[in-house]
């Protein structure tokens, strides 16, 4: 009789795991359809996102600290597998604020050992980095992280530039203003060194011992170009989408400089519930807009 | 049938933003709508009254709220408190008005298409809506707008169409100089001034002049104006300093670019909400370094429709957002 229910239970659970395979397998294959239907129209180079909504994923499924996070850095690998799926090149993430900082430092102090532990996993062979190629950059003010952290991070930029497929930016101790403070002070590093270099080349011996108080006005001004050029996201173009998650409407310090003319998105999901259902719904309403962002941009 | 329904429910409307102040469609399509059963924390949209659910059901909110604007202390028809500012629409909590609100006047031009009109009278409509909106600022206590009237992108138009702007810009200016002093308004102007024709900077810097006093509002329209510009023309100024040896590169910080940016004309240079109408969702290059946590609406309605109930439900959904700069919650 035991034996009876035992073989019973048993039947169900292999039914109930052949039921979930099948519906797995139809929803990856309307995925697939999805996406080929998507890349019809125009797929955006570079989206940018805001992860916005772990803490509030965590505290309303009940899961302990750091889980929403964890929830997090899934729902990041789904959508980056998504966005390989499609067709979208660049995509870059809001991983930490310098504002974050302001937080409670147990936080800060979870979110730095998540990344150490899932920079590890990333570079491991059997990751989606090595089976996509996918490049990691870590853009923001990196003397800001702990000893350990900027190593992993240095360890994982170099470990992946040969990869060519996909570009992921991670912004981690990062602030727009901060960029533009940074690109600001290095422009005039540089065009002071080359002043200097100008007037030691001409001989000039007076203004090289004076240093460089004797710089001309046109020497050291600053031009656009200069500023993009020592932008930290220099190498990546302007994203073409912007997705902030958790129904926030503000762009929180991010990007600032290269969304002028981005189109920007708002999902009310949280981010750890964000599916590629909802990356492929952003997208339609982009190439929607885009005829017309396209019409301006032709104008300009 | 707000007043019927009134008499009928016992329950006295709260005075609070998620009471009245529902989002219009226009807005809430901008949003991709998802409700988790599992999610416990407020949205600004939940209804968990009769009263509520009813009020929705029957009127547009701004019905609603310009029926209760103009009695001050109680209802008459209810004898139920209402807000007590002389001015403001009930649902409109006056401690939290934005300070700054910065608006991008999009849709003059497709507005005047649909009409079959030329564009000049959709620039004219705009300048129209433009009235109405800083008499609104002026009266609910806004301590600054700015508006984006000509980026330095537009300057590539038709000639015929900027050679309009621009005499525009100078006639307004001339025309509104006494109510600018009649209404106590302040008047800036940021941007690129030496693209503008000759006239237009005279008549610019003499309502500047003229107008510097004022305190009751602050109204900055920014001309031949870009973010990029903005911050490009502090960076060189920073870096005039840096030649004569007045700063180290070291030293430049945020703050040291923040004076040297266009808007340090105000005592509030960071907008808490920003407003672009004719439902493009894009920041196009307007106060870039301003914009960093500034509370964004996009609404659908061409700038010449733009109204007072456009407007209130601008603000009713600025108020209803959480703003942590960062931070967490308690």
């Amino acid at each position: 009789m035991a034996q009876e229910l035992e073989m019973e239970n048993s039947n169900e659970g292999t039914l109930q795991r052949l039921f979930q395979r099948l519906v797995a397998m139809m929803s990856g294959f309307l995925q697939w359809l999805f996406f080929t239907v998507l890349s019809v129209g125009p797929i955006p180079n570079h989206i940018a996102f805001i992860m916005d909504g772990n803490r509030r994923y965590a505290k309303s499924q009940k899961l302990g600290p750091g889980a929403g996070h964890k929830a997090g850095f899934s729902s990041l690998i789904s959508i980056l597998e998504s966005c390989y799926k499609i067709g979208v090149k660049y995509v870059t993430v809001y991983a930490f604020s310098i504002d974050n900082f302001k937080r409670d430092p147990i936080e800060v102090q979870s979110i730095m050992d998540l990344m150490l532990e899932k920079i590890d996993e990333l570079l491991k062979e059997e990751s989606i980095v090595s089976s996509h190629g996918i490049r990691i950059n870590f853009f923001g003010n990196l003397e800001l992280l702990s000893e350990p952290v900027r190593m992993a991070v240095a360890k994982a930029m170099v470990e992946t530039a040969k990869n060519t497929n996909v570009v992921l930016s991670v912004c981690v101790a990062y602030t727009s203003t901060n960029e533009i403070v940074h690109a600001v002070q290095e422009s005039c590093r540089e065009k002071i060194a080359q002043a200097l270099l100008n007037s030691k080349f001409n001989c000039e011996m007076r203004d090289f011992e004076r240093g460089y108080n004797t710089l001309s006005k046109v020497d050291c001004s600053i031009t656009l170009e200069d500023l993009e050029r020592h932008m930290y996201l220099a190498e990546c173009p302007d994203p073409d989408l912007l997705i902030r998650t958790s129904g926030e409407t503000r762009l929180s310090n991010f990007l600032l400089w290269q969304t002028t003319f981005c189109y920007l998105h708002v999902l009310d999901a949280l981010w750890p519930e964000v599916s590629p259902w909802w990356l492929g719904w952003v997208i339609l309403h982009y190439q929607r807009a885009k005829p017309y962002i396209d019409k301006r941009m032709k104008v300009l | 049938m707000y007043q019927m329904l009134s008499l009928q429910l016992p329950l006295p409307p709260t005075i609070n933003g998620f009471s009245y102040c529902y989002p219009k469609p226009a807005l809430w399509l901008l949003h991709d709508r998802y409700r988790s059963s599992s999610r416990n924390f407020s949205r600004a949209c939940s209804s968990s009254t009769l009263l509520k659910y009813c009020v929705h059901a029957c009127a547009t909110p701004s019905d609603v709220a310009f029926e209760r604007e103009e009695v001050k202390g109680t209802d008459s028809s209810t004898g139920i408190p209402v807000d007590e500012s002389p001015s403001l629409p009930a649902g409109l909590r006056p401690e939290l008005m934005p300070k700054h609100v910065a608006v991008i006047m999009d849709g003059n031009v497709r507005w005047a298409r649909q009409r079959k009109l030329p564009s000049s009278f959709g620039h004219e409509a705009g300048v129209r809506a433009l009235r109405e909106l800083t008499d609104l600022c002026g009266k609910w206590g806004i301590n600054v707008l700015t508006v984006f009237a000509f980026s330095t992108e537009n300057w590539i138009r038709p000639k015929v169409e900027v050679d309009f702007l621009m005499n525009l810009f100078e006639r307004v200016i001339k025309e509104d100089l006494n109510n600018f002093m009649r209404d106590d308004i302040r008047i800036s102007v940021i941007g690129d001034s030496t693209k503008l024709p000759v006239s237009l900077q005279k008549m610019i810097a003499e309502a500047q002049q003229i107008t510097r006093n004022n305190s009751r509002l602050q109204l900055i329209i920014a001309v031949s104006y870009s973010g990029q510009y903005d911050i490009v023309q502090a960076c060189r100024s920073i870096a005039d300093k840096v030649n004569e040896g007045l700063i180290q590169p070291n030293d430049i910080t945020e703050a040291v670019i923040e004076k040297e940016l266009e808007t340090n004309c105000t005592n509030f240079p960071h907008p808490d909400l920003f407003i672009r109408t004719s439902g493009e969702q894009r920041v196009s290059n307007f106060l870039l370094w301003q914009l960093a946590y500034t509370e964004l609406v996009f609404a659908q309605p061409l700038w010449p429709d733009f109204g007072k109930a456009d407007f209130v439900d601008a603000l009713c959904s600025f108020q209803q957002r959480r703003r942590r700069f960062g931070g967490r919650d308690s």
